[in-house]
Parts: C-alpha cells; structure tokens; sequence
C-alpha cells in the first residue's frame, strides 16, 4: 500500500468530481427542463475556457474583470444557441433535436481547434502561492480554489431552484410543461434561461479546469464524462448529478491507483467510468436518485 | 422521421400486395435494373480514383443503412457505429488469420459475431424507455476502441492488424477492379434484404415502435424483442461493412474510427434521409463526396484572397468537421426528411411538367 499516492489521487478524485458534478449539474438542468440529452455540454465547457483565455492572455484583461465578462458572453451565447438552433426544433421527434446537439458538438469542437489551435495552451496563474497547507497536507492552491467553486456553484443552483421565483418557474415546466404553460408561465423564456444558465456554470467549470490543467480541446472530455455521472445519479436528478459526478471522479482515480500499483493495464481510469454506466444501465438503470418510468395508459 | 407516412393525396391502394410493393411502376423496376447493369460495368469505365471513391461509398453505405434501420425504422440512437464497423474489421481479419477460415466465410461470420457483441452493449439499453441506447453506445464506442488498442492478440495493439485479400475456392482478387464485385454483390444483398425485411411483420413493428410505443406495445409488439433485434441488426451491418473495408485496405488501424466517424455515420442517414433505404445510398455518396470536393474546391482557390483570409489548406480538416456538422444542423432544421425527399419532389415535378399545380 502506497498511503500518500493513494490520499493525494483521492483528493484529486474529490476535486474532479465535483467538477464533473458541477458539469453533469449543467447537463441535468438541460434535460430536466428541455427533455434534451445535451451532447454539446463539453463544448460549452470548452467555449467558456477558450474565450475566458484569450481574454486574459490577448487582451491583457485581469482575473477579475476576465471571468465575469466570460459568464456573461457565455449566458449570451446559450440564449442564442437555444434561440437560433433548438427553438425551432419545438416539435420535432426527440431523436432529431439529440442530433442536432451532436451536430453542435462537431461545430464548436472543430470551430475552436480552427479559432485557437490544436496545441494545449496554459492559462495564466491565477494566483500568488501555489501550494497551501491542510492538515499537514500539501494541496495546490487551484484545488482549494477549484473546490470552493464548485460547492459555491451547487449551492448557488440548490438556493436558485429553492427560493428564486425562476427557478420555481423552472422547476414547474420540467414537471410538466403544459400546466405550467397555463399557469402563466413562459415556456420559451424558461427553455432559454435553462441553456444560458447551464451554458454560464459549464463555463465555469471550464475556466476551472483550464486554470488547473491548461487549455486544450480534450477538456471536452468532461462532456462525455457527464453522461456515466448523470445515469449513475439518475438522468433527471440534480442532486445525484452532483453525487454522479463525486462517485466517478474518486472511482476514476481508485482505479488509476489499482492500474498502478496491482494491474499494470495502462490508461484504466480513462475508461473504468464507461465500464460502470454498461454495468449501472444493468442493475440499476435509473440511477440513484432518478425517477422510475412509470407510464399511465 | 415521416418519409414513409406522406403518401400523396389520391394515391391510395386497394390490395395487400400493391401496399407491399417496392417498385411503383414497371418503369422505375426497369431502370433500377438498368442501373445495376451499368454499375457492373464501372470497373471497365471510371479510373482508378473513380473506382475506390466508389469503392468506399459501397462499403459505408452498408454500414449506414444498419444505423438507418436503427434510427429511421426503430427510432433509437446509436454513436458507436464506428466501434463496430472497426470490430467487423478485426475479427473478420483475426479469424481468417489464426483459424485459416476463408475470406468468403469470414466476412458474415464477422457481422453475426459483431451482432453478438453488440447485443451485450445494447441488451440493457434496449429494454429500458427512452433514449439510453444512445449513451449505452456511446460507451461501447470507448470501450471498444480501448480494447483494441490494448489487445495485441487481437488487432495488433498499436500496430496495425494485417488482412488477407478477398479469395473465393482458391482463386484470390487482385486490386479495385475485382474487389469492386465484391463489394456490389454485398451492397445489392442487403439493400434487397432490408428493402423485403421492411413489407415484412417484423419490419413493419420496428415501424410501429417508432411511431408510437405504447400503441404498439398494446398491440402485442414485444418493445424489448424488437428494439433489441434492430440494434443487433445495425450492429452486423456495422461488422459486414467492417469485414468488407478491412479485406478492401488491406491493413486496419484504428486511426479516424472515433467518435467522430461515428457522428458521420449519422450525418449519411440523416442528409439521406432516416427512414429511407434508397436515401441512405443518397446521403452516403454526399459525405464521401463532401471532404473530395472541398478538397477539390481548396486546391483551385490556392493563392487567391479567400485561401489566404481563411488559411484554407492549413485548416481543412477543421472546415470539413463544421460543414459536417452545419450541414447536418442544416437538414435536420430545413430538411428533416432528406435527400431522398428532395428527389421524390424533383420527380414529382417533372413527372407533371410543365403542368404542374
């Protein structure tokens, strides 16, 4: 047993986790309120990244003007998308509007690598001390940071969805939309406050990650990551995305410390999570905390 | 998604068998036979780039139409089409390797072991409601692109797999003007077979759990039955057209059999047309063509304004990525019904010209 290999991947696992919580939360809301499987959630992740890095690095802007200006180009940017592109798929067989955000994915994924480039650029650091101390241990300023965010960010959305006359609204239209259409609520309006909302905290997670690890375009790997997180907590539980995404980022990271130290497969936490989404898919296909689908004839 | 439901106002049938038909009128049977006629004498007439575009256009549209079935008959995603063409590949090539079993027999025994593993990624999905099949392929197209890069028994590992060439009782198949047989013979086998499979009961419940599965549940049509036989299906057109493309190159890599190949197996049923058979021939020949002519159309534009504003040649493998990608945005928003849509109306038109309403 290697102790501190073990402790120091743990706390990575924790930190990634509630990365991809805070992603798979973003994928939750959009399906939850739109009934859409989102395969462009990656790319926005991507997109916030991107534009919050060339923002500080081309155009000299400081950390603190920087990343509200990003969320706020990126609350733009999931309204249009919504508007532009999925409006008019109001109606059309469910199949038709997944791909069309497949579609998404492939434009904005090969538009970056066109705008930006294909080699992975680092961010500019944010901050002064790379490194504090937590109970004798040595964690990365980032981490702390990265962590503190991403609970920030949950409870932001738990307190939105709770007590905000919004996300009451939202929460009525994903239970169901035609009552809540005759109730007075404006259905568009609730569709594209869902993409700009999670198009802003995938951003977020985005410029997080990037401080972390740099940008590249493999960060739209959580993108794909989202999908074992969300069918573990359930496709259309907030909360269990958040778990979801806890649950695989420290599974990811057990497994990269058995690879290492027992199996010597190489590359094993990469795809221990599509392993698990087969096997939950089996025993228990929805999820932790998602609802059963129980229909009424 | 409706191809098959908008039938012309007063064209109505009164038999079972003119229901069934596949051919409308004696004319359009003629000339699609004229056509195979001419297509075997393609060998003779196009060049050697003629022949292998072709070739390609052949073996992808076999593996587009098991997605076409799956999407466009059953109503079900998948994005691991790519994973199972490459498995079709590699085990066609592993068991003619080591078992010394024929070319011949190699290829559908492929597509049937492809069908098999397919059912495990898809068994669990198939029996849920809902769209899980999608995610359930989306993992199965990561895992098995893992395992072939970790199986050095089985596709080489890193290094590419080897194919023998196409062989039929000792005589062997040299180069694209022979192999293009091969491949014809396979396209028209499955283009009939899936053509017949759709006038058939099973056909028409795959059309019927698309359109409405409840209705269709009430109606004694066993939901996981069917929905897990559509994607066994796809999956061993996926494996045949692997098999195909893998004694075709000669050599299999798993090099652009990622994900993306798989979001272009989508493009070709959804510009073709989901639901129609001879629209997934349509929409195949459109993206093969697609990267040839932007290709084309970059190499002319070499040195003007536009080449040196957009750096075109640097950049084309991006470019062609988000015209794949707006292009099938663009049919699914403007043209969800596809190509084969678009050539319905254009005969349409002609057919009444110049008196049309």
């Amino acid at each position: 047993m290697n102790t501190a290999f073990l402790i120091q991947l743990l706390v990575n696992g924790l930190v990634v986790g509630t990365l991809y919580g805070v992603v798979a939360m973003s994928f939750v809301l959009i399906y939850k309120a739109t009934q859409v499987v989102n395969f462009a959630q990656g790319e926005l992740l991507l997109i916030g990244a991107w534009v919050c890095w060339a923002l500080l690095t081309k155009y000299q802007v400081p950390f603190w003007v920087g990343m509200p200006l990003t969320l706020v180009f990126m609350f733009a940017f999931g309204i249009a998308v919504q508007v532009v592109i999925l409006r008019p798929m109001i109606g059309e067989p469910i199949i038709s509007v997944i791909m069309v955000t497949i579609g998404l994915s492939t434009v904005f994924q090969a538009a970056l690598k066109w705008m930006f480039g294909v080699n992975p650029q680092p961010f500019p650091p944010v901050f002064a001390s790379t490194a504090v101390d937590i109970f004798g241990l040595q964690i990365q300023t980032v981490y702390v940071m990265s962590l503190v965010v991403s609970v920030l960010m949950m409870l932001g959305m738990a307190w939105f969805f709770k007590a905000s006359k919004y996300g009451l609204a939202m929460r009525a239209t994903a239970f169901n939309q035609q009552v809540a259409q005759s109730l007075g609520i404006s259905v568009k309006n609730v569709f594209a406050m869902a993409w700009a909302i999670s198009a802003t905290v995938s951003a977020v997670a985005g410029v997080v990650v990037a401080v972390v690890n740099g940008v590249s375009s493999g960060l739209s790997a959580y993108g794909i990551k989202v999908f074992p997180a969300a069918i573990l907590g359930g496709l259309d539980s907030v909360g269990g995305a958040v778990l979801g995404g806890i649950i695989i980022g420290l599974l990811e990271n057990v497994a990269q410390y058995v690879d290492s130290q027992y199996l010597h497969w190489g590359n094993l936490y990469e795809i221990a999570p599509f392993y698990v989404l087969i096997i939950i898919l089996m025993i228990k296909p929805y999820g932790l905390f998602g609802t059963k689908d129980i229909e009424r004839i | 998604m409706v191809a098959r439901s908008t039938i012309p106002a007063g064209d109505f049938r009164t038999s079972y068998a003119a229901d069934t038909m596949i051919f409308p009128t004696t004319t359009s049977r003629n000339f699609a036979i004229l056509g195979v006629v001419l297509l075997c004498f393609a060998p003779q007439l196009f060049s050697e780039y003629w022949l292998s575009v072709s070739i390609q256009i052949g073996i992808f549209a076999i593996a587009a139409l098991g997605l076409n079935i799956l999407v466009g008959f059953t109503g079900q995603i998948s994005i691991g089409q790519a994973g199972f063409f490459l498995l079709g590949a590699f085990t066609s090539a592993y068991i003619n390797n080591t078992y010394a079993i024929p070319v011949f027999f190699a290829i559908p025994l492929a597509g049937v072991i492809t069908a098999l593993v397919g059912l495990i990624f898809g068994l669990p999905a198939a029996r849920l409601k809902g769209l899980y099949l999608v995610i359930a392929t989306l993992a199965a197209q990561y895992i098995l692109l893992d395992f072939f890069s970790r199986a050095e028994w089985f596709s080489g590992g890193s290094v590419p797999a080897s194919a023998n060439p196409f062989s039929v009782f000792g005589y062997t198949l040299r180069g694209d003007r022979q192999y293009f047989y091969v491949v014809l013979a396979y396209v028209l086998i499955s283009y009939i077979l899936v053509t017949n499979l759709m006038r058939t009961r099973d056909g028409r419940a795959l059309i019927a759990l698309r359109d409405h599965y409840l209705s269709a549940e009430i109606m004694g049509i066993n939901l996981t039955k069917y929905r897990t036989l559509s994607f066994g299906l796809a999956a061993f057109f996926a494996g045949i057209a692997g098999a195909l493309y893998a004694h075709y190159q000669l050599v299999i890599s798993q090099e652009g059999f990622g994900i993306e190949r798989s979001i272009l197996f989508l493009a070709m049923i959804i510009i073709g047309g989901t639901g129609s058979i001879m629209g997934t021939l349509m929409g195949t020949a459109f993206v093969v063509l697609l990267p040839e002519s932007m290709e084309w159309l970059s190499h002319n534009l070499k040195g003007s304004a536009l080449d040196k504003a957009l750096a075109l040649n640097n950049n084309i493998t991006f470019l062609r990525e988000i015209a794949i990608g707006l292009i099938i945005i663009g049919f699914l928003m403007f043209e969800p019904d596809g190509l084969a849509h678009r050539w319905r109306q254009i005969k349409t038109y002609w057919k009444l010209y110049p008196f049309s309403h």
